[in-house]
């Protein structure tokens, strides 16, 4: 049995767990509203910690930098990216999932037409940002660590677990509290009984696109600047795992994707600490989501949201 | 207030409703009834746009709907409790509530709807915090049409508010229907209950695959012989009825 330093273990697996969470909210928000899987969601991801990247920096890798030479300090930037994100969103849906609405084989069409959008958005990057690997400059937040008895997890890191707190409360107040979260929760219930009640359902998927979208990329601009690792491609591998996320909570539930991201990131970090090694987290994680899947199909939240169909 | 002329309207190749027409006067109730497939609940659907007729119109106060969306519709005042209900049942009594008033702007107003709701129906009031899913069917049924009232149509359209409901229930609601008559609520009930739809109704239509084939007064319509004998079981109409024809 190594000798486990269990407060860096438990910070490590609040960031894993911070980081898978924040992914997932969206994802699972879109699978919820709408019954579909959004395959573009890594991409927005991505595009949206280069956005932030671009407006901290000035400068786009493939092309120079902006006109007028701004910088933009990170907390700005990053509100401007989400938004940026958020817009993203909103013509991914206008161009894979719309034109697809009516059709019978929605769901599965418009998986592969997000796929599509996806591929597009990574050449996109590749050619604006150049393949390799960006990062934030040194000093874009303050350089630094909490501490926690005998473990330490730098500012960056702990930024992470602050903005998935917060975010993923605002996105509960929206949804639980305001108007428009009642109506976006309607829709998802039942688009029929929305459109009567004089719910716009068209705008209110628009909004959850942009609303999913703005998470998904405050998702990628937090992760990279904690791992100081950008590239076209790393919406890739939280992808997969943002899906084991989101079937672990229950398909379209926000507190469930919440959930089942602290237990996938507390498992995986738990897994390494106990094998000493990484190359079992990846099998460790997904047997744990096979054996829950296996007592629960619905997911851990995921009563209501049995398929029908 | 509300027309509709030669009203045709078809899932793929097949026409289910084959130009409809009627009127609904304001202040008045106006019922459509029929056997089950008529096309009543087709009728509704294209007034609500929830479906796109292949032709005819459909106006309201001197609008045409038939391009218009749903939610424009209904905030427009010609608001639908389906068929079924839709309750949202994740949601809570009052949050079903609140969305009825969905397009609404008058905020002070809203909230003095939802008391007076609350007070009409008070079975509702008593459970306002629960989801709506865990009320009875009658329960459900009562928060439908409550959740339609809090939009104040101008024309309310009830698509078979008794279906499926036991019998006490079913004059409970068709209590309520009169109520709502009484204040000068404009309505257009679709009905498989022949007998109580017509006995509280202005003026009634009755349709069969897709045609209206007869119409007139529903004091008139309880005794023609014609209805009699197709719709209302042939029993003689002030003897009392033998059973509800209830849901199958
Ligand atoms: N979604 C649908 N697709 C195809 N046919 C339908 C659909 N809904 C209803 N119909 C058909 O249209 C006709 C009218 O149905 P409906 O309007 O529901 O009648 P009613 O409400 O009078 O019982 C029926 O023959 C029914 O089978
Ligand atoms: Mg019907």
């Amino acid at each position: 049995m190594p000798d486990i330093n269990w407060s860096q273990q438990l910070l490590n697996g609040l960031f894993a767990g911070s980081a898978y969470a924040l992914f997932a909210v969206g994802y699972t928000l879109i699978f919820g509203v709408l019954d579909i899987l959004n395959l573009a969601h890594q991409a927005i991801y991505m595009l949206g910690a280069f956005c932030a990247l671009v407006l901290v920096t000035g400068n786009v890798a493939g092309l120079g930098p902006l006109p007028g030479g701004m910088q933009l300090p990170f907390w700005l930037a990053t509100l401007l990216a989400m938004l940026v994100a958020g817009l993203l969103g909103i013509l991914l849906d206008r161009l894979a999932f719309a034109p697809l609405r009516k059709r019978p084989d929605t769901h599965f069409s418009g998986m592969i037409s997000s796929i599509a959008v996806a591929l597009i958005f990574e050449a996109l990057a590749t050619w604006l940002f150049l393949p390799q690997r960006s990062q934030f400059p040194a000093g874009t937040i303050r350089p630094g660590a909490v501490t926690l008895g005998q473990g330490a997890l730098s500012y960056s890191r702990v930024l992470v677990i602050v903005a998935a707190l917060v975010l993923v409360v605002l996105l509960t107040v929206l949804l639980r509290f305001t108007k428009l979260g009642k109506a976006i929760r309607a829709v998802a219930e039942n688009p029929k009984a929305a459109r009567l009640l004089g719910i716009n359902v068209e705008a209110i998927y628009s909004f959850s696109f942009f609303l999913s979208s703005a998470l998904g990329g405050a998702a990628g601009i937090f992760y990279g600047l904690a791992v100081s690792r950008l590239d076209p491609t790393m919406g890739r591998s939280v992808e997969l795992k943002g899906l084991a996320v989101i079937i672990l909570g229950g398909m379209g539930s926000v507190p469930g994707a919440v959930l089942g991201g602290y237990l996938l990131g507390l498992t995986e970090v738990l897994s390494v600490a106990l094998t000493n090694t990484s190359n079992y987290r990846d099998a460790i994680a997904f047997v744990l989501l096979f054996l829950i899947l296996v007592l629960r199909p619905s997911g851990l939240l995921g009563a209501r949201r049995v398929r029908e169909a | 207030m509300l027309e509709v002329t030669d009203l045709r309207v078809a899932y793929g190749q097949i026409e289910a409703v084959k130009g409809v027409s009627f009127r609904v006067p304001e202040g008045s109730i106006v019922t459509l009834v029929g056997a089950n497939g008529a096309g009543k609940t087709t009728t509704l659907a294209a007034i609500s746009g929830l479906l796109r007729p292949r032709a005819g119109a459909i106006t309201f106060d001197g609008r045409e709907l038939t391009r218009l969306g749903t939610h424009t519709i209904t905030r427009l005042g010609v608001v639908q409790v389906p068929e079924g209900r839709d309750i949202l049942a994740t949601m809570t009594i009052l949050e079903n509530l609140e969305l009825g008033a969905y397009g609404r702007r008058d905020r002070d107003a809203v909230r003095r709807d939802i008391a007076r709701m609350l007070e009409r129906f008070p079975i509702l009031g008593q459970r306002r915090g629960l989801a709506a899913g865990s009320l009875s069917g009658g329960e459900q049924q009562m928060l439908a049409i409550a959740r339609g009232l809090m939009a104040r149509p101008k024309v309310f359209l009830l698509d078979e508010p008794s279906m499926g409901l036991a019998p006490q229930l079913v004059r409970e609601v068709f209590r309520i229907v009169a109520e709502l008559r009484a204040e000068g609520q404009t309505i257009l009930l679709v009905e498989q209950n022949a007998r109580k739809a017509l006995a509280i109704s202005d003026y009634a239509y009755v349709m069969e695959s897709g045609r209206i084939t007869l119409e007139g007064r529903g004091a008139d319509l309880l005794t023609n012989d014609a209805m009699v004998s197709a719709y209302l079981g042939g029993i003689v109409i002030d003897a009392p009825p033998v059973v509800d024809p209830g849901p199958t």
